[in-house]
């Protein structure tokens, strides 16, 4: 047996997998098939102040090798997840981290006030980067100066670990990351969704009610590898790695690419046990490399 | 309901015509089939082929206790469905479920209940015919489609009850869509409908102004099959839902449609 634990800030994790935001619901629709207690961390979907119905249907087209979504961040508010949902998953032996989305800044500290007194959730990570809503979103995520606003607003409002999502959708991603990291940023999570677009020819509109979406599955993985590459190298705080994540397989390479955790996410909806079989692959990975811990591999690239 | 992830093996895959597949399935595991209620689905993984990336949903349409298998009706739309159509005998695939909630249970045994079911949507009808049927009842079904040769499984529905068909082409039946057929001007309780969105507002609408409940089964585009991905959902008196874990069986009360 491999030490599998990585640290992300103050936040221990047993193991490298984390499930990403908006492909795991609030881990409870994933119970019959996996044990959530064996999960490095399951990160909530999109929490907004408000209550958000999300986008109009339809919001997902199948896409090469991928998907495109646009769910628009549908949520039934931070105060609905804090009386209905935190009370039953509070007591799962992993990580809870809470996805947080804003329009605007104070949004953002609205929620993490509210999220800060829970004793379970130790860790928020903060969505700068969804392409599915016309106000805040990704809007903060493609410059440097609206990350930095963000990445300050929450670490003034939430006193434990602050992971950033950032969105692909930028000419230079690593200076997004380096913006947050000046912040105060504990670390950083890519890639988000690439913009995209698909068109039903027959019909002549976009098969999305929203015109674009978000592009997920290992379509975006080579792009994502590059990118955690990019930025591990530009910053000093823990990269956590995700897009396109099916396997084992590709989950040692966002390692070896310098995550040193990762997300999985679009996979969760073809193969809702493919976490356990990821965190079971790196072990013998490990083991047959010789790895006593995988903080080892961390960015060997 | 306890979910499972399940390899199942192909029995049996009858082409009833040039687009259709009964695909018969057991678990290849030897397990017995977990309790599956009518008007649930599941959510079949195609492998093998190049285009079909996430799992495809599937109405399931009959559950044959006897013989520990599922039926599942098939229709050739895009690559997956091509692709499941074409599977051999003896074909493992691997499948999700039971997904989904399940038709409500008429008030009265005596009440007139008529099933209605427009191409391939007759699938979850033939489950929950013969599970009224067993329970007392005596559904009635009204079989829906462009020309006789897509009429399908009608031997097995007259086993359950009387089968009533409307075909756009009259090569069966009376000519016409199914909301015209003559059955529609009876005293009608209650109505269950799958279909083509189009055939199933139409329904819904006759059902109003009849004076008939209404359940329609829907069949949006859907990811996970699992309430993660929020990409199914259907707008409801309740805002959008999703239609994988809250349907896909609605009552027509429940939906926002203008009819």
């Amino acid at each position: 047996m491999a030490n599998l634990a990585v640290n992300i800030g103050n936040l221990s994790l047993k193991n490298p997998v984390l499930t990403a935001s908006g492909t795991f619901g609030y881990g409870e629709e994933f119970s019959d098939f996996i044990d959530l207690n064996r999960l490095g961390g399951f990160i909530i979907k999109g929490t907004t102040i408000n209550h958000r119905e999300g986008n109009p249907y339809p919001r997902m087209i199948e896409t090469p090798s991928g998907m495109l979504n646009a769910v628009g961040l549908q949520n039934k508010g931070v105060d609905y997840f804090i009386n209905n949902i935190y009370p039953r998953i509070k007591d799962v032996d992993s990580n809870v981290i809470v996805n947080v989305s804003g329009a605007t800044v104070d949004d953002y500290i609205a929620v993490c006030e509210k999220l800060a007194p829970l004793d379970k959730i130790n860790a928020i990570e903060v969505n700068i980067s969804c392409p599915n809503v016309k106000q805040g979103g990704m809007a903060f995520g493609t410059t440097c100066d609206g990350a930095a606003q963000v990445a300050k607003a929450v670490r003034q409002a939430f006193p434990k670990t602050v992971i950033i999502k950032l969105s692909p959708n930028v000419t230079d991603i690593t200076e997004i990351a380096r913006a947050v990291e000046a912040e105060g940023a504990d670390a950083v999570s890519l890639i988000n969704t690439l913009l995209g677009m698909s068109i039903d020819i027959e019909r002549q509109r976009p098969h999305l009610s929203t015109i674009t979406g978000g592009l997920s599955g290992p379509a975006v993985r080579p792009v994502a590898v590059r990118m955690v590459w990019q930025v591990s190298h530009a910053v000093k705080i823990p990269v956590i790695g995700l897009g396109g994540i099916m396997n084992g397989l590709d989950a040692i390479e966002f390692i070896l690419a310098g995550a040193c955790a990762i997300q999985v996410g679009t996979a969760n909806f073809i193969d809702p046990s493919v976490t356990m079989k990821i965190i079971d692959y790196m072990d013998d990975y490990c083991n047959r490399h010789g790895i006593n811990d995988i903080n080892e591999i961390v960015g060997l690239i | 309901m306890k979910k499972y992830i399940l390899d199942f093996i192909i029995e049996d895959n009858q082409h009833l015509s040039d687009i259709y597949s009964l695909l018969i399935l057991k678990p290849a595991t030897g397990d017995t089939l977990p309790e599956i209620h009518p008007g649930q689905f599941v959510q079949i993984s195609i492998d093998d082929s190049k285009t079909t990336f996430l799992r495809r949903p599937i109405s399931i349409n009959y559950v044959d206790r006897n013989n520990n298998s599922m039926w599942l009706l098939v229709r050739k739309a895009g690559e997956g469905t091509s692709h499941l159509t074409a599977m051999p005998i003896g074909s493992v695939i691997n499948i999700i479920l039971p997904l989904g909630n399940s038709f409500s249970i008429p008030e009265n045994q005596s009440d007139r209940i008529l099933l209605i079911g427009g191409g391939v949507g007759v699938a979850p009808m033939l489950y929950w015919g013969s599970y009224l049927k067993e329970h007392g009842y005596n559904p009635e079904f009204l079989l829906g489609a462009r020309s006789a040769k897509d009429i399908l499984e009608l031997e097995y529905f007259q086993n359950i009850g009387t089968v009533h068909i409307s075909t756009e082409d009259g090569s069966l039946g009376e000519k016409g869509l199914v909301t015209s057929h003559s059955i529609l001007k009876d005293r009608i309780s209650m109505i269950y409908c799958c279909g083509p969105a189009p055939m199933m507002k139409a329904v819904a609408k006759v059902a109003n102004t009849i004076g008939a409940g209404c359940e329609v089964s829907l069949e949006n585009m859907m990811a996970c099959g699992l309430g993660a991905c929020l990409c199914c959902v259907e707008n409801t008196v309740k805002g959008n839902v999703c239609v994988c874990t809250e349907g896909p069986v609605f009552n027509i009360n429940q939906l926002t449609w203008q009819i």
